[in-house]
């Protein structure tokens, strides 16, 4: 799917997000469906099946989401496994987020961390990013055991990597 | 008369003569005259024909003999050439026979010279091949053990990173961040 695409999904679905009166939670929803599409390869394989019957899939976004999330969640996520557009859908569910960012005049900042933050840690690390790039952001953290230790931070075009997974890489690129 | 001559011709009879050994005088006469007369007309007209035909005879025998002669002269030369032949067969054949022995001690020593450098040759690129797959064994083994290690690693440091560990590293990453502007 083109960009440009993407964005047309986003702005639409953002819409439908709006019209619900709920666009942030919809969109905090819509970004952690991203986050748990992208790290299990099984919801993967399934989601992404085109043997399995479009039932059979819809079942199961129902089943992961369906007591959980906003009504409006479910069926976004509904419609674009059902549109077969769903490898598309971390991008989608992004631009969504960034638009609902960008609706608060936030920018969105994308936290990777080998562990659960505390609701402290991430107001404060919301605040310090807050001042390292001048804008007010909207903390998403993402529980990614592949970065091993520390953080790394994704701010618009904006990288701040200190993980142990990139320390080891540096090291390993030196020997 | 008639009957006179009828009674000598009685009492003589012709085919019988007078004596044991010679003919009567009249056949003598009478058979010397034809006998020269047919002698005669033999040397007459068989004598040129005779003569002619020896004469053809002799000439055939005397090209014979010349064709013989100028035969035996040229088998002689043609004996001379092929006995001069044979002495240059004899000598090409020592020619060539030299020059092979030449040749062929020329390409035994070139082989040889060639041999003996490439043989010198095998055995330097097989020193630096050896040295080669020497040098990348230790190569392959340090990288064998950089990847084991780069895989190692991450897993023994996930392992030994405890809670307080990461509380650190997020609390530095705050500190690092918040104190960057």
């Amino acid at each position: 799917m083109s960009n440009a695409k993407v964005k047309a999904y986003a702005q639409a679905l953002f819409a439908i997000a709006q019209a619900e009166g709920a666009a942030d939670a919809i969109s905090n929803e819509l970004y952690a469906v991203a986050r748990a599409y992208e790290s299990s390869d099984e919801l993967r394989n399934v989601l992404g099946d085109a043997t399995i019957p479009s039932e059979r899939r819809l079942q199961v976004v129902e089943q992961l989401i369906g007591t959980r999330a906003n009504r409006a969640t479910v069926q976004i996520v509904s419609m674009i496994v059902a549109s077969g557009q769903v490898r598309e859908l971390p991008a989608v569910f992004d631009e969504v987020i960034s638009l609902s960012s960008a609706g608060n005049d936030q920018d969105l900042a994308e936290v990777r961390s080998a562990v659960a933050l505390t609701d402290d840690q991430q107001t404060r690390l919301a605040a310090a990013l807050s001042k390292a790039t001048g804008k007010t952001v909207n903390l998403k953290v993402v529980v990614d055991p592949s970065v091993i230790g520390g953080l790394v931070a994704t701010v618009g075009d904006k990288v701040i990597d200190d993980t142990v997974r990139t320390r080891l890489d540096n090291l390993k690129t030196r020997i | 008369m008639n009957s006179r001559v009828i009674a000598l011709l009685a009492s003589e009879d012709p085919f019988v003569s007078h004596h044991w050994l010679f003919p009567e005088t009249g056949e003598i006469i009478y058979g010397g005259l034809a006998s020269v007369i047919v002698v005669g007309a033999l040397v007459k007209f068989a004598g040129p024909m005779a003569k002619k035909s020896f004469a053809e005879r002799t000439a055939r025998i005397q090209k014979q003999l010349d064709d013989a002669a100028a035969a035996k002269v040229t088998a002689d030369g043609d004996a001379k050439n092929i006995r001069a032949a044979l002495g240059d067969i004899a000598g090409e054949r020592a020619r060539i026979l030299a020059e092979a022995d030449a040749q062929a001690a020329s390409v035994l020593a070139e082989g040889r010279t060639r041999i003996t450098s490439e043989i010198a040759e095998l055995e330097a690129k097989a020193e630096a091949d050896i040295n080669a797959a020497r040098g990348r064994g230790s190569d392959e083994l340090r990288n064998e053990i950089t990847v084991l290690a780069s895989r190692a690693t991450p897993l023994v440091i996930a392992a030994t990173l405890n809670d307080q560990a990461h509380k650190d590293l997020v609390e530095g990453f705050i500190s690092k961040v918040g104190a960057g502007r």
